[in-house]
């Protein structure tokens, strides 16, 4: 049928042979007659072809051969579907020769246009590399390639494969972390499952354990969950006593991976669980019991792995189940290895507290019909009684009531458990023993009464009557008995010997000859060896002195532990865990280090020099760094009011010097690495903003070249000292200069530009440099990619010291202008300011503008168009109403972006937009900035809208700060007071507040009320003094005014420091919510 | 990662074999067998055996074992998530889950398998994808086919895939569009012997049925979203507008598929819609025993309690019983002591009972458990969680859609115990 011309019957021969194979029955015979088919056109025939070839390529590899040109051509196909199908089948058949073809054909896939062909090309590596494992090299270039796709259609297969040929290579994660955190929740959710399987080992050996500290703390049970080699490494950390800071990256990944916690998918659910498990800091992991305890109502072999890893976390988290015990209640239609999970999970989770309810909850199911969960809960019953001591009485009289039991298996059960809790405390319970040697009439159960004996004879003491009884009725039965109850009897028989010779001397000389002809080895030795220790023979004699202490020495109770103790070192989830074996592939779970690694290897922007500006992650990165030096500098300016940024612009100059040296004198690659920085320094520059001028942005720059340039220098190892001499004279020959410059510039300024320069003078070091100081520090770091932390802190703190010897001996030409420069200036210059401004329009540009700049659209999402925002406080020049927003559009694409507009606003109502002139092209690695305006109508309520590129179209939104939505206002300190008569009741706010460390000052609560909201500052003139309430110990009142954009209602802002650090804020406003929203953000910045 | 599958039937046949990388025998599933031997009960086959060399994960649905052969390590819950997933495939595709069913679609289940994996990585499992690639053997197109020679495979290829919604089919159109929801709520609820509820919980779901042409984008918001504890949702819905706005957004997959599922804490009071009154005694030393049952409705907001079912499993001792029912049919299966009771719906002025006597074995001692009482009911128009959706708006479409939402409340595992 195969020959025939015609599809259909062809399709009803293949359709046999397929259900010949799912059969089982072999139908290899066939081969050459189906491979013909191969290009058959009938899509089905094919299908069902490939099928076949698949399975049956392996046993018939010449024949097999003859389809492989038809996959060849496939693969040229212009349908992407088509080539990978080709790709597919190709890479499925298991035939030797065509490897170099397979080779060949994943290499080119992989870098095929569409995404789908590439994840195809994933799924192919795992298939070559069963086959041969010696392509392993070059297979792992391939994997590395596609790890650093940005598709979330091939990034689940490639962790596959990755997972599959070369777990061990971690170090190919670095680079992809990031991006596979924050792609993770749009991938399917199959891949999501093994990319947090991953990520969770790699976490393991990146990061510090987040609970190291918190260890200590806990009592010495919990201690003993954890490897003593690893205390040590712990208590060298506290040792320490290092405050433990979570790495953003680890934050990152928790972070992302929560809301997987929601998704359908059980084994995405179990994932995130075990993630967190094993990486959360301990209060955290708490999210995950909920999740996991909604998996419990899914199929029971979901419900089977869940409990299993729910006992396990239960023993080491006890809190995180407590609030759902009840959901682990056993219902009586449970399968019985669910139900002896259930059973275990509550009796980890056994408190003080919950006992009771447990012990209640347990006494139903001991009538249960399912006799071996019966006997699971009476073990789970004496566990419980030994973990709490205070319900080990009762625990233990309700266990010998089940004695009565008429079930035999729960009687022996019982039996069991009774003794090892006796074991515990066998004073007080001799009237149990007495109970149990009466009942070895009825039990039959060889280890029940094995037991009983055991228990009998240990404490034969306290029951001095009845032992020799049972031993002779033990004696009498002795033949018909168990091995292991006949064990028993000799221990019996020998104790009481022991202890009570006169009655019992004959019995046991009875059981011993009985035990010498026994069937069984065991017991003939045993009785060998008793007789030999315990009867006194004329030899021996050595070890019978000691029969007493060796039979009748005190014995340690057993410990009840939960079968799942230990588990944990299995990674949870996995096979492994489960079986509480390793299974084969399985890849052990890390210690955490005890020394993060450098986290710098994350950093992406290895590979283009020109990175993002705005990429969050990495500003983010970078800010604790940059904090601890600023927080420095800020620390000293409050010595010294402005000397921090002259000192600076010393140390900079200096560094300005030395980098030209260097750059002279020094090797190629520092000079390749110099054009390179001025290569970005220049882009940084277009990205400064339009408000900055360039005298600003000069010094600036070459401060930030020549601090990289520093550190060229110490990597090369030439020492910084040898170039001192050079760094003096550099430094007052520069020094000057830029001083003039700034001074000029005071002067000449106008209204537009004295906020610019203002800001050049004061803020320009403490809060616009930080800004984009931190970015461009980012840039340093990407441009010496492999630079180890360690070495990097270290020159920082170098710097720095420079930067305090530089303080101490200021040079003679610094003092005065610092002198000159401190709080008169700042003064005088607003003072001009404001006598500018003071004219008909009551808008007064802004004294303080904030370069915070905010994402749009990361870089990621945007598909390589990063945008970002901020707000620019000046005037809209269209519309008075309007906030500007800057936008910086940065083209991380290889191809141009075109037609950058804005599209279909979705507003509240009332708001409105002014769009910004459409950007016809942004090529590659360009930079532009934009300004729209945006009417808020006095509302934080976010502007949504649409950015669309020539291809795509991304939804964003902005939303403003309560802050932005104000421009200043310029009046007079009685103007002030009349409209704030006006604006009582209701529209004041008032809050007390301390003040933060660091703006004691009354510069500084302008600086951060100014920042935080667009206001001015209302000069205080001499009529403080006339003021009609006078604060009694004379406090520093500041005032600041501003109106809001839409309704151009006044908002009065008042804060009055008092001399204990603290400080009476008020807001007067007529739009209340407003004033709510504002006091709550200037509280906020001036507690800091 | 899945080596092979075989499917099994109850009587330990293997009726179906798969394999996705190099052959696994059959021998494999002997393992499966002995295990399979020493369980009692068919549900106390332990999900994941090792052998020697391989690991089986099975999981048990419609009587038939799917049984995943894998080598190496792998997330347990991944293959049987997988496995279930298959399991659902097929009954989307045949309507039931039937060994009759599988060996009379081999072929198509074969096509099936060998999308929903690749190299034992699942590849495509969205039912709608699926649909794309392979339709679903329906009597008119088997007709259609066996005339026209043409097949069940899908023409166009599968461009699903490759989209940013994957879950939805492109270039969908009806007629009538329409889009209908079922709320359905379960309770599980344990109720001790005296009447006082142990625990309850209530579990729901809103299934969609949306037949919307285009690509629709849906938003469905609720009266009191506050309610929901926990929640899981389709991959469609966006999980951020959730976050923020309590808003279920989503551009709907083509058909039915499951958009939410939700649980409502235990925190809040669960009202328990059915009561039961129970006598079972057994007395010693006669071979008699008494069983009395009655049912009554309790706080159901005046909606009927419908198709009640009530079932227990009857201590080993008894032999028989004889009970008169004032309502329904009842049964009793002798050899697994099953006693059933259909009881239909709960007349409130003329509550439902079951009285009689039990025969016990003569001479044996009397039994000493109790059975429990397991109660299955519907009750319509009603979520007794309180959960309401207010409004669905449709965005991106033109056309009017005719919108319909359903509440139901049924028990699920719902126990008295005795």
């Amino acid at each position: 049928m195969l020959d025939s011309n015609k599809d259909s019957l062809k399709l009803e021969a293949m359709k046999r042979i397929v259900a010949m194979m799912a059969r089982g029955k072999n139908a290899s015979d066939l081969f050459p007659a189906v491979v013909k088919n191969v290009a058959c056109k009938n899509i089905e025939v094919k299908k069902l072809v490939y099928v076949y070839l698949v399975r049956y390529a392996e046993e018939q590899q010449d024949l097999a051969l003859l389809s492989i040109s038809t996959f060849q051509r496939g693969l040229k196909d212009p349908n992407q579907l088509i080539r990978a199908s080709a790709l597919r089948v190709l890479s499925s058949i298991r035939v030797t020769i065509i490897i170099p073809i397979m080779m060949l054909a994943i290499k080119d896939a992989a870098s095929d246009m569409s995404p789908y062909v590439r994840k195809t090309a994933a799924h192919a590596i795992p298939k070559l590399y069963s086959l041969d494992p010696e392509q392993k090299e070059p297979l792992i270039e391939v994997i590395e390639k596609l790890l650093a796709d940005k598709t979330t259609l091939v990034a689940g297969s490639v962790v596959m494969a990755f997972e599959g040929v070369c777990p061990e290579r971690i170090d190919l994660i670095h680079k992809n972390y990031r991006k596979l955190c924050n792609l993770l929740i749009d991938v399917e959710e199959w891949g999501q499952v093994v990319i947090i399987n991953m990520l969770t080992r790699y976490a393991r050996t990146q990061f510090l354990n987040p609970n190291a500290n918190e260890v200590l703390l806990e009592e010495g049970e919990e201690k003993e969950f954890y490897g003593s080699d690893e205390e040590e490494g712990k208590e060298e950390k506290v040792e320490k006593k290092k405050p433990y800071v979570m790495d953003p990256d680890h934050r990152l990944l928790l972070r992302n991976t929560k809301p997987l916690l929601q998704s359908r998918n059980a084994a995405v659910v179990m994932a995130v669980a075990q993630l967190y498990f094993h990486l959360a800091p301990k209060a955290e992991v708490g999210v995950t019991a909920k999740a996991l305890v909604r998996l419990l109502r899914s199929h029971s072999e979901v419900q089977f792995v869940v409990l299993q890893n729910v006992a396990t976390m239960s023993i080491k988290r006890k809190g995180m189940f407590e609030t759902y015990l009840k959901s682990f209640y056993i219902r009586s239609t449970d399968p019985t290895q669910i139900k002896v999970l259930k059973l275990e999970v509550l009796t980890n989770l056994a408190t003080e507290t919950s006992i009771s309810i447990i012990l209640r909850e347990f006494q139903t199911y001991i009538k249960s019909m399912d006799k071996d969960f019966v006997a699971a809960t009476i073990q789970a019953i004496g566990r419980c009684a030994t973990n709490i001591g205070e319900v080990r009485d009762t625990c233990l009289n309700g266990l010998v009531q089940l004695l009565s039991n008429r079930d035999e298996l729960v009687v022996a059960e019982s039996v069991v458990v009774i003794k090892k809790l006796l074991q515990m405390q066998p004073e007080q319970h001799s009237d149990i023993i007495k109970h149990m040697a009466k009942l070895i009439e009825n039990i039959q159960v060889p280890m029940a009464r094995a037991s009983i004996l055991w228990l009998i004879g240990e404490y034969c003491e306290h029951v001095p009557k009845i032992a020799p009884d049972v031993l002779r009725k033990m004696a009498k039965s002795f033949t018909s008995e168990e091995d292991i109850v006949k064990l028993q009897i000799l221990n019996l028989a020998a104790k009481l010997y022991l202890t009570n010779s006169k009655q019992t001397k004959l019995l046991t000389q009875y059981v011993l000859n009985l035990a010498k002809y026994d069937q069984n080895y065991d017991i003939r030795d045993r009785a060998r060896f008793i007789r030999q220790l315990i009867v006194p023979t004329d030899k021996g004699g050595a070890l019978s002195k000691y029969a007493k202490k060796l039979f009748l020495a005190l014995k340690p109770a057993p410990i009840l532990e939960s079968p799942f103790k230990d588990r944990d070192h299995f990674q949870l989830g996995s096979l492994s865990h489960l079986l509480n074996v390793k299974a084969g592939g399985y890849q052990e779970l890390p210690d955490w280090p005890e020394t993060a690694p450098d986290p710098s290897v994350r950093n992406v922007e290895v590979m283009d020099a020109v990175e993002t500006v705005l990429d969050p992650v990495l500003a983010f990165r970078q800010v604790p760094e940059w904090t601890k030096s600023s927080s420095r500098e800020k620390r000293k300016e409050k010595k010294k009011v402005e000397k921090p940024f002259y000192s600076d612009s010393e140390d900079e100059s200096r560094l300005t010097e030395s980098a030209d040296s260097d750059s002279n004198t020094g090797s190629g690659s520092e000079s390749s690495s110099a054009t390179e920085e001025s290569d970005s320094g220049s882009k940084s520059e277009d990205s400064g903003g339009e408000s900055e001028s360039e005298q600003q942005e000069k010094p600036n720059r070459k401060a930030d070249k020549s601090s990289r340039a520093q550190r060229v220098t110490q990597e090369t190892g030439d020492s910084e000292r040898s170039s001192g001499e050079e760094r003096r004279t550099a430094k007052k020959t520069t020094e000057p200069r830029s001083e003039s410059e700034s001074e000029e510039e005071g002067k000449e300024s106008s209204s537009e530009s004295s906020e610019s320069e203002s800001e050049s003078e004061t803020e320009s070091k403490e809060e616009s440099e930080p800004d984009t100081e931190a970015k461009r520090n980012a840039k340093k770091k990407a441009i010496t990619p492999r630079a180890p932390d360690k070495p990097r802190e270290e020159k920082q703190e170098v710097s720095l010291l420079d930067l305090d010897d530089f303080d101490l001996n200021p040079s003679p030409r610094v003092n005065p202008v610092n002198s000159f420069m401190s709080s008169s200036l700042v003064a005088d210059l607003e003072g001009l300011s404001l006598t500018h401004s003071a004219l008909p329009p009551p808008t007064i540009s802004p004294t303080f503008s904030s370069l915070k700049t905010y994402e749009l659209l990361h870089r990621l999402t945007g598909e390589g168009l990063a945008v970002g925002y901020c707000f620019g406080r000046q005037p809209f020049v269209r519309d008075p109403h309007m906030v500007t927003v800057q936008i910086q559009f940065t083209n991380h694409m290889d191809t141009e972006a075109r037609n950058l507009r804005v599209r279909e606003p979705r507003l509240q109502s009332g708001m409105r937009i002014k769009e910004f002139p459409e950007i016809e092209v942004l090529p590659p690695g360009e930079t532009v900035t934009t300004v729209m305006g945006i009417d808020f109508c006095d509302s934080t309520q976010a502007a949504n809208f649409q950015l669309c590129t020539h291809t795509r179209k991304f939804c964003v939104s902005i939303q403003p700060p309560v802050g932005e939505l104000m421009a200043p206002v310029f009046m007079l300190e009685n103007e002030f007071k009349k409209e704030q008569g006006q604006l009582m009741g209701m529209n004041e706010i008032k809050e007390t507040l301390v003040l933060g460390e660091a703006c004691q000052s009354d510069y500084a609560i302008v600086q951060r009320v100014t920042a935080a909201a667009n206001v001015g500052q209302v000069p205080c003139g001499s009529d403080q003094e006339y003021s009609s309430t006078p604060p009694p110990c004379s406090p520093l009142v500041s005032r600041f005014a501003g109106k809001t954009m839409t309704s151009n209602s006044l908002v009065l802002v008042t804060v009055i420091t008092k001399r204990d650090r603290t400080a009476q804020l008020t807001v007067n406003c007529e739009k209340m919510v407003i004033g709510t929203m504002l006091v709550k953000d200037i509280l906020h910045a001036l507690s800091q | 990662m899945i080596h092979s599958l075989f499917l099994v039937n109850s009587s330990g046949d293997i009726f179906l074999e798969k394999h996705w990388k190099s052959v696994v025998s059959r021998s494999v599933c002997d393992y499966f067998f002995e295990a399979q031997e020493r369980a009692s009960e068919p549900e106390n086959v332990p999900p994941v055996i090792p052998t020697p060399h391989h690991y089986l994960i099975s999981v048990l649905r419609h009587r038939i074992y799917f049984v995943a052969v894998i080598q190496s390590e792998v997330p347990p819950l991944f293959v049987i998530e997988f496995l279930h997933r298959v399991v659902d495939t097929f009954q989307d595709y045949f309507g039931v889950c039937t060994e009759a069913a599988i060996k009379d679609n081999v072929v198509v289940v074969y096509e099936l398998l060998e999308e929903m994996l690749d190299n034992g990585f699942p590849l495509a499992t969205e039912s709608n994808i699926l649909k794309e690639l392979i339709k679903p053997p329906t009597i008119l197109r088997t007709v259609v086919n066996t005339i026209t020679g043409s097949t069940n495979v899908g023409e166009q290829l599968p461009t699903g895939q490759l989209s940013v919604v994957p879950w939805r089919r492109t270039g969908v159109k009806y007629t009538n569009n329409e889009a209908y929801f079922d709320v359905v709520e379960e309770i599980d609820a344990i109720i001790d012997k005296s009447g006082s509820t142990i625990t309850a919980e209530i579990q729901g779901v809103i299934d969609a049925c949306v037949k919307l042409s285009g690509m629709p984008d849906l938003t469905l918001s609720f009266m009191n979203p506050r309610l929901l504890d926990d929640v899981s949702f389709h991959p469609c819905v966006r999980f951020k507008r959730w976050e923020a706005e309590r808003i279920l957004s989503f551009i709907p997959p083509d058909g039915n598929f499951r958009l939410l599922s939700y649980h409502v804490s235990s925190q809040n009071l669960v009202a328990i819609p059915v009561y039961v009154k129970h006598n079972i005694t057994f007395r010693e030393g006669s071979s008699q025993g008494r069983f009395e049952l009655t049912l009554g409705p309790k706080q159901t907001m005046g909606k009927a309690v419908e198709s009640v079912l009530v079932s227990s499993q009857l201590p080993r001792g008894v032999l028989n019983v004889n009970l008169n029912p004032s309502q329904g049919t009842y049964t009793f299966d002798p050899v697994t002591k099953l006693l059933s009771w259909d009881v239909g719906k709960i007349n409130p002025q003329k509550l439902p009972s079951l009285k009689g006597s039990m025969s016990l074995q003569a001479g044996a001692s009397k039994p000493d458990e109790n059975p429990t009482i397991n109660i299955q009911f519907k009750i319509q128009q009603m979520a007794i969680s309180g959960l309401k959706v207010n409004r669905l708006d449709m965005y991106g479409e033109k056309y009017k859609p005719f919108k319909g939402i359903k509440y139901m409340t049924k028990a699920g595992k719902f126990q008295v115990r005795t």
